[in-house]
């Protein structure tokens, strides 16, 4: 029997993919292009409703200023643990990889629902905080922009400490010792040496964070409830409540062509930083 | 000097050590405090919670007042087996296909069958329900499984091709000049050394097909619902508390899970690398 030629061995999942990923995309960029919901007058019509909308812009810029503000949460709060990664001993690591990985595992509906038990009228934040007396009536936490990026933060974090940790696991400790050495603090320890260092970790955890909290339809509806209006809740009304087909592949395709442009952006500025360090 | 360094690192251990403390309460407390509330006694969810009892997961457990809950549960699971499944198949195929090879075609397809990655889920699924809807396909079960494998197959690839990468060519060359044909030193050589990395990709594929939203919230409908969207729906109108028990039961399947995957194939160990 002769040798299959090994490359052959790709060509189901290549027809897989033709037929059932690339084939839908390029039909939602073609529905994108009629103008009523029956899909039988082609034209601009859709585009120009959605592009001539100022709201349009708002809901946009909403989607990515939420995406922005979760990204700039979880590392202000999990670079720091990612640092007491580094300088724990190898059972304590054990220990904190566990706790990190596992939230990964929970379905993302369970940690939603988490953040409506802690955050809702009778939840834990308003009970400690009637209790200590700072407050007198419960807090409206729940369908606010501060309660959304609260719980995205919990919820997206695994994705930034992840590539975070392993590109940190994998510096050089001899260059934090001479740094200190040399009589840097730790502060300047830390600016100097080992963010630059971890940048390519710092940026695959940002583009990780962004791209799945833009998207985070459930944890947007539930804990955002219907007054913040993002991209994916408009997408889902416009195609499943109210059927218009069309406008919903314009703005699906919106959402598709606004996150890919911050996320290479993103990459690019990393790359960028990276060659800084390393040229 | 000596003075203003050591000033320098109590603030930096001081702020450094309460933000990651921070990090781990909203990373933990959140878990503890649903698996707390889902044994409470009374009928909402308030914390703390007011008693002791089981209440809740007997009534998800009673097979006549939950049916549509089981019935979800069963769909998710059938839907992440078959979806990983052929995922594992057509997955480890292209990735010994394509990994090492660098012919600008494969490195395209390559980047194709990970695209799923980053794109927005959203928009495929939206994309797949028109395109099935358009050519005439009836809302199915096989359906939710084409669209589960396309979005789940990376997470195969990505680790059948990291294991790929680790093996030494010279054990595949010594095979061969020893007079093994490819497909014996495939089966006796190669898979055995990178079934741990498809094994740790099936697992994630899974788990992703389990807690899938976006593909599912699109091409699910009530004959065909699915457990992440079934919940949805609990949270959505009143809140009902049996979510809670439901999520009492992920929390300690994926407890159990992490253990199990940690002594098999090392699962941290290969998510960190």
């Amino acid at each position: 029997m002769r040798k299959l030629a090994e490359w052959q061995l790709a060509l189901p999942l290549a027809l897989a993919f033709a037929s059932i990923f690339l084939a839908p995309l390029l039909m939602l960029v073609g529905v994108s292009f009629f103008n009523d919901d029956k899909i039988s007058q082609p034209g601009f019509g859709q585009w120009a409703k959605f592009l001539g909308d100022p709201f349009s812009y708002k809901v946009i810029a909403d989607t990515m200023l939420l995406g922005l503000k979760t990204v700039c949460a979880t590392i202000v709060i999990g670079y720091p643990l990612a640092l007491i990664y580094l300088d724990a001993s190898p059972r304590l690591q054990k220990v904190l990889i566990f706790i990190i990985v596992m939230p990964l595992l929970l379905s993302v509906v369970v940690r939603t629902f988490a953040w409506i038990v802690v955050l809702g009228r009778e939840g834990v934040v308003n009970t400690i905080l009637l209790q200590l007396g700072i407050i007198s009536e419960p807090l409206r936490l729940l369908q606010t922009e501060l309660g959304l990026v609260i719980s995205l933060t919990q919820i997206e974090m695994p994705l930034m400490l992840l590539p975070l940790i392993s590109v940190m696991s994998r510096l050089d400790p001899n260059l934090r010792d001479a740094s200190s050495a040399l009589g840097a603090s730790r502060w300047r320890t830390l600016f100097k040496v080992i963010v630059p260092l971890s940048m390519p970790g710092l940026v695959a955890g940002c583009l990780l964070v962004f791209a799945s909290s833009t998207t985070a339809f459930i944890s947007q509806t539930v804990i955002g409830g219907v007054r913040l209006i993002y991209l994916p809740l408009l997408i889902w009304q416009q195609s499943l409540v109210v059927f218009n087909w069309p406008f919903a592949a314009v703005v699906s395709l919106t959402l598709l062509v606004s996150v890919l442009t911050v996320v290479s952006a993103l990459s690019y500025l990393g790359r960028r930083t990276g060659g800084y360090v390393h040229g | 000097m000596g003075r203003r360094r050591s000033f320098a690192d109590l603030s930096y251990a001081l702020v450094i050590g309460s933000l990651a403390a921070l990090a781990l309460l909203i990373i933990v407390a959140p878990v503890v405090i649903v698996l707390t509330t889902s044994f409470t006694e009374g009928r909402s969810l308030k914390f703390p919670p007011t008693g002791f009892s089981l209440q809740w997961y007997e009534a998800l457990f009673d097979p006549s007042k939950s049916r549509q809950i089981h019935r979800a549960v069963q769909n998710s699971l059938e839907v992440a087996a078959w979806s990983t499944g052929f995922g594992i198949l057509f997955g480890s195929m292209a990735s010994l296909g394509i990994a090492r090879n660098r012919h600008r075609l494969a490195r395209i397809a390559d980047g194709l069958f990970l695209s799923p990655l980053v794109l927005p889920g959203l928009t495929f699924g939206l994309a797949a329900l028109m395109y099935f809807t358009l050519i005439g396909f009836r809302p199915s079960l096989n359906l939710i499984i084409a669209g589960h494998m396309i979005v789940t197959v990376p997470f195969i690839l990505r680790t059948t091709s990291a294991s790929l990468s680790q093996l030494d060519p010279a054990l595949n060359d010594s095979s061969q000049s020893l007079g093994a044909s490819w497909f014996y030193t495939l089966r006796r050589v190669t898979l055995p050394l990178i079934a741990p990395g498809i094994f740790a990709g099936a697992f994630l594929a899974f788990m992703a097909s389990i807690d899938n939203v976006p593909v599912s919230l699109f091409l699910s409908t009530a004959r065909t619902d699915m457990l992440p969207i079934r919940m949805w729906g609990m949270m959505e109108s009143t809140l009902d508390p049996r979510i809670a028990a439901v999520s009492g039961v992920l929390i300690a399947a994926a407890f159990l899970l992490m253990l199990v995957m940690e002594w098999t194939v090392g699962l941290t160990r290969r998510m960190r690398d």
